[in-house]
């Protein structure tokens, strides 16, 4: 859940809270104040046409890797379509429109990135700024995490090593950007942390998404992947209801 | 201002066609850089002055660091590895953890030491007020250090007596967090990873060869080795293994690398005693006794 400033200069959300201020009272202080109002936007993002051929992944330089992936060979995570054409690893977020505490409030969720199998899971992990996030290992063998941001945004690279058994690295970031992480040991292993300002959600194995969170208001949401670029759609959200957006990226 | 910037982005539009395999993603202009003219070093009981540098710079760092600070001097294309580029803020020689700013220390230690296997000259006949100078000089072409303060150094406890087991053990260390990987068991930079290796801007980099009798960039004492893999050279693959390897352990491993390196030293001869044999990289992966 997120946490909510009751300071917004707009017109509208002041009617609203005097609204939510009447009906709740004294129980305001101490509760989430969003829930009244709250909607979201869901929808699925398709891929159309062929997918790119994802090719299978040589592990040979690491037989722990080759043993780890034997039962279920890896191969590139570019571009995941899963049945139906549903496009995975799509990042969604409201790109235009948010204001006050729905744009400022970080989420307290911390999510993980793990390094499985030499592979990152999952292949993108999107973010809010400075929301915490850790770095985990499960495999027995040696990793370091190496995320390369460009510093000129704000984002400073680190790069870390992660042996068999390594306790989690907690991180966030400071400000918007698609950044690229990589294992120098395992230069297979490439993934993504996607930092976006306000909610979002992550396209699952079927393509659909949902980012919740979402005051009533006009917005752009805007789909973003790593291959095949961005789009963007308006999208409307009432008060307690789903607006709705679907995406299709064209194949090659 | 908008005739500027426009001049400023044909120029470094210019640059970044120039140099596109090897973008850079620098991009301020003199007048940003200029608004930080007024930085400051301390070191000891010295404060350098960014503005008192100028001069200096001109004359023996812009061939190679440019006139940005960027990287981009004259020299660039015939320099690998490239000159730093300073607007990024990141440094390889730190004493302060990966990710965080090197202190003034560090950088005045840089410039007099030089980059061992690099263009990177010794500068040793500086005075040390020059050379702090230069350090405020080098801080003012980066915004970072106007909204960060430097990371907290390492702390380093007192080495240790080299012992016959501390080796043993420091070659313990080096297999569990499997240095070889890219170092190679023997340390001739022939790990199965070493091939592939890349720096933050996708440039191929090689890992240190420990037999071949060169110095590591950022050091060659024993307190400079331990130094170097706690806190990692950022901008390449080198990581930090601060959160991993204990103190103690780590001093085991500064004597274990030292019976790699072509010097002599009594690390080697204790090794040679021993009969110690390289780790075997085809053993399973070593228990995770090293957590704290
Ligand atoms: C002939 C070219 C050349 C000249 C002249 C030169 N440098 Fe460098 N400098 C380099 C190169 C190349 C590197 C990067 C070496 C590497 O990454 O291994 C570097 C790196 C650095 C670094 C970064 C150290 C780190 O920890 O990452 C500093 C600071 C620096 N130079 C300062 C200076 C100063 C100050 C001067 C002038 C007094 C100067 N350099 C002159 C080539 C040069
Ligand atoms: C992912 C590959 C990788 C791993 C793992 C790795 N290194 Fe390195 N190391 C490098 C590279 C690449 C360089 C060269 C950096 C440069 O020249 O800028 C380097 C440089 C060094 C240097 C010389 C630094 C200098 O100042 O010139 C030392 C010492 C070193 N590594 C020790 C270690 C130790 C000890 C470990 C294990 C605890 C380790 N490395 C693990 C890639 C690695």
């Amino acid at each position: 859940m997120r946490k909510r400033s009751m300071r917004s200069r707009y017109n509208f959300a002041a009617v609203l809270s005097a609204v939510v201020l009447v009906c709740c009272g004294a129980l305001i202080s101490n509760q989430n104040v969003s829930a009244a109002g709250e909607g979201k936007i869901t929808g699925t993002v398709k891929l159309e046409g062929t997918a790119p051929h994802m090719r299978g992944i040589d592990m040979s330089k690491d037989p722990y890797c080759v043993k780890a992936s034997a039962s279920a060979p890896a191969h590139m995570e570019n571009v995941v379509v899963g049945s139906g054409g549903g496009l995975e690893h799509v990042v969604l977020y409201i790109s235009d429109g948010l204001t006050g505490g729905a744009l400022t409030a970080v989420p307290s969720e911390e999510p993980v990135f793990d390094q499985k199998n030499c592979m990152y899971t999952p292949h993108v992990l999107a973010l809010d700024i400075n929301q915490k996030f850790k770095v985990t290992t499960s495999d027995q063998t040696t990793h370091n995490i190496h995320p390369n941001p460009n510093p000129m945004t704000g984002n400073i690279p680190w790069n870390q090593s992660q042996p068999p058994g390594a306790a989690a690295i907690e991180k966030s970031w400071k400000a918007t950007e698609w950044i690229p992480v990589q294992c120098n040991i395992h230069p297979w292993m490439h993934g993504w942390f996607a930092v976006v300002k306000g909610p979002y959600a992550t396209s699952d194995a079927s393509g659909a998404y949902t980012i919740n969170n979402v005051p009533p208001g006009s917005y752009t949401v805007t789909a973003w992947q790593e291959d095949l670029g961005t789009q963007t759609q308006k999208v409307t959200v009432a008060a307690g209801a789903a607006g709705s957006a679907n995406f299709t990226f064209k194949g090659k | 201002m908008r005739t500027r910037l426009r001049k400023w982005s044909l120029w470094l539009g210019a640059a970044a066609f120039l140099t596109l395999p090897l973008a850079s993603w620098a991009q301020l202009s003199t007048f940003d850089i200029e608004t930080r003219i007024g930085a400051e070093s301390h070191v000891g009981n010295i404060t350098g002055h960014a503005k008192d540098a100028k001069a200096d710079y001109r004359r023996y760092c812009v061939g190679c660091h440019g006139v940005l600070g960027d990287g981009n001097g004259e020299n660039f294309p015939w320099v690998d590895p490239k000159p730093r580029d300073f607007q990024l803020g990141v440094f390889k020689c730190r004493s302060t953890p990966t990710g965080t700013l090197p202190t003034d220390e560090d950088l005045f230690d840089t410039i007099a030491r030089g980059m061992d296997r690099s263009n990177m000259p010794q500068w040793s006949t500086f005075t040390k007020q020059e050379r702090a100078d230069l350090v405020a000089w080098v801080k003012h072409f980066s915004p970072r250090w106007a909204n960060e303060k430097p990371g907290a150094p390492i702390t380093i406890p007192p080495e240790p007596e080299v012992t016959p087991e501390r080796i043993k053990a420091g070659r313990d260390v080096f297999a569990r967090v499997q240095c070889w990987k890219c170092h190679g068991v023997q340390g001739m930079a022939n790990g199965p990873s070493a091939a592939t290796l890349t720096d933050d801007q996708g440039r191929p980099i090689q890992p240190f060869n420990f037999t071949e009798g060169a110095r590591p960039k950022c050091g060659d004492t024993d307190r400079d080795l331990y130094r170097i893999f706690m806190t990692g050279l950022d901008g390449t693959p080198m990581p930090s293994f601060a959160d991993n390897i204990k103190p103690d352990e780590a001093w085991d491993l500064v004597f274990y690398l030292r019976t790699f390196m072509r010097q002599h030293s009594k690390e080697k001869e204790l090794a040679k005693q021993l009969g110690l044999k390289p780790v075997d990289p085809n053993a399973p992966a070593p228990a995770a006794s090293g957590q704290q």
